[in-house]
């Protein structure tokens, strides 16, 4: 409901928006909005910020995580354990404690302002999450088959990168949605450590936007759906796969 | 790089090789974990320090000690006991409505009936809408100007002229509550929706033909089923609500005069605002404190139930 709002108040004409007020649908459609915030804005630019930083995460985060999924997986050792309730830990505090130290440590190694910057945080906040979830796709895949592997004299680093990783594309391609999505919608850590127009996320540039020019809803509005899409894409994609990964997960527990 | 050393290896002495075995899965997990040691650790082990300390951003001559300072002004802040009531109302009043529409969702989607593929989709649709945007969105709908809730209102009788909830400093709370409550559902929909989906379809059939009708069955059969989910999941979900500042930064920036300031929030806004970091940080030691004894709370809890059981 709010979001057909939305898409309704950014095909508006600016001409009937005060006039037609809160009619269901207005007697006439414009993407005049559209165009002037592809044309005249800066939006263009905060969106292809926000697919490289986004991009960039969810490709770091999902070789990372598959490595470390893999070794929580596969491997009984000492130090197991520990990693796990490190991992765990990151999950329980509130991110946002971290706000003014992560300012601190970044500033001086020029990381603020910098998509460089957001890229390595992101990826630390969201490798343990993708961890985990990496290491429950593993765990549905047979062990025999790359023992089957290394006994042909694989080493089992090849095993895992030519026979285990294939076998895990789908939940790649989940752990790779996952991560997009969480980067492409945060803003506290965006807000705090970019400041200029050049390196700004779509968020932080919407948020700039609204407190400049709170009076053009239209073209917020155009502007937020364009926010949007790559969510819903991705949402789309994999909807029908999340319920049913989390019924097996809820059968097997 | 590990492919090497390990083919090197397994030629060498027996030693060697079983430290490369030994260190295998370490090798695997390192690069993960030295990123979230230097980006999650390090800094919250700073933070800490900061509390402690006095840490502004435009005062870049050192940070002095000064003890428990920022602990003092905090005790008899006004803002901050106001943020923590915040915070209780708008983690319980969330979490209670998403529930209740998550439960109830969850009920009429597990039974099979034409087009639910698509109505599925469309409920679990606000999931996928980025935090900020469901902000912006709903103080959309709540603006008189463009929004249509104040008109709904003023309609229904609910509100004297049309007029912005969120400037309104006794109910502007309930702005962000309903924009997290529509964006959170699809949450606890998911979740129950895939612990119903557990439960055998039998019980249900053999209650049915002992004469039980809907209302006995799910008290005596899906409740129970539930029950470990729905507390595992409130317990959980209250705590991130507790934390999730988002929406209230997008929707009031805790305004108006701090009505709707969470602990959360107003970290961000002693941080970002006023670049006073010491004190910031000094807030999120103590929600640090109130949340570990928050977690003690449902350790007990739950050991005392398994205790019973």
């Amino acid at each position: 409901m709010p979001l057909y709002w939305l898409l309704k108040v950014s095909v508006t004409p600016n001409n009937l928006l005060y006039t037609e007020g809160v009619r269901m649908w207005p007697s006439q459609t414009s993407f005049e909005h559209y165009a002037f915030v592809l044309a005249h804005s800066d939006f263009p630019k905060f969106f292809e910020n926000s697919v490289i930083v986004s991009g960039s995460t969810a490709v770091i985060v999902t070789i990372l995580a598959s490595l470390a999924g893999y070794a929580l997986s596969r491997f009984n050792f000492r130090g197991k354990y520990w990693i796990v309730v490190l991992m765990l830990l990151t999950q329980m505090f509130p991110l946002v404690m971290l706000i003014a130290p992560m300012f601190k440590m970044l500033s001086p190694l020029g990381l603020t302002n910098s998509l460089t910057g957001l890229v390595i945080v992101y990826t630390a906040f969201n490798v343990p999450f993708a961890t985990f979830l990496m290491q429950s796709f593993f765990d549905g895949i047979p062990k025999d088959l790359e023992e089957a592997a290394m006994i042909d004299g694989a080493t089992r680093f090849r095993a895992f990168r030519e026979i285990i990783l294939p076998l895990t594309l789908p939940g790649i391609a989940a752990t790779l949605g996952f991560v997009f999505t969480a980067a492409w919608s945060e803003l506290l850590f965006a807000l705090m450590l970019i400041s200029g127009v050049d390196a700004s996320t779509f968020p932080v540039g919407l948020l700039t936007f609204v407190s400049k020019f709170s009076v053009d809803f239209g073209q917020m509005m155009a502007a937020g759906v364009l926010a949007l899409i790559p969510a819903c894409l991705f949402f789309l994609l994999i909807q029908r796969f999340l319920v049913q990964g989390l019924t097996a997960g809820a059968v097997k527990g | 790089m590990t492919a090497v050393s390990t083919a090197t290896t397994r030629r060498s002495a027996p030693p060697l090789r079983r430290l490369a075995v030994a260190s295998e899965p370490y090798l695997y997990s390192a690069p993960a974990l030295i990123l979230i040691v230097a980006v999650m650790l390090v800094p919250l082990a700073l933070g800490i320090s900061y509390a402690f300390r006095d840490v502004k951003l435009l005062n870049p001559f050192g940070a002095p000690f000064i003890g428990l300072d920022h602990f003092r002004e905090l005790a008899s802040d006004r803002t901050f006991a106001r943020a923590l009531k915040n915070t209780l109302f708008w983690a319980g009043a969330s979490v209670a409505l998403q529930f209740i529409f998550g439960l109830i969702l969850a009920l009429l989607l597990n039974r099979p009936f034409a087009g639910r593929s698509i109505v599925q989709a469309l409920v679990f649709l606000p999931w996928a809408v980025p935090s900020f945007l469901s902000g912006l969105n709903w103080a959309w709908m709540f603006n008189p100007v463009i929004g249509p809730i104040p008109h709904i209102l003023t309609a229904l009788g609910l509100m004297a002229t049309p007029s912005n909830v969120l400037s309104d400093p006794f109910n502007a709370m309930w702005g962000p509550i309903v924009a997290n409550v529509w964006w959170g559902i699809p949450f606890f929909a998911i979740t129950l929706l895939a612990a119903l989906q557990a439960i055998p379809r039998d019980l249900y059939e053999a209650a049915s033909i002992d004469g039980a009708n809907a209302l006995q069955r799910f008290w005596s059969i899906t409740l129970p089923f539930l029950a470990p989910t729905i507390a595992i999941t409130i317990l959980l979900r209250t705590v991130w609500i507790a934390n999730f500042a988002d929406l209230i930064v997008v929707m009031t920036n805790g305004g108006p005069a701090d009505r709707t300031q969470i602990v959360a929030s107003y970290i961000f806004t002693q941080a970002f605002r006023r670049l006073d970091f010491g004190y910031a940080s000094a807030i999120a030691v103590v929600l640090l404190l109130l949340l570990m004894a928050y977690a003690l709370l449902i350790v007990l809890l739950r050991q005392s139930l398994l205790k019973r059981g």
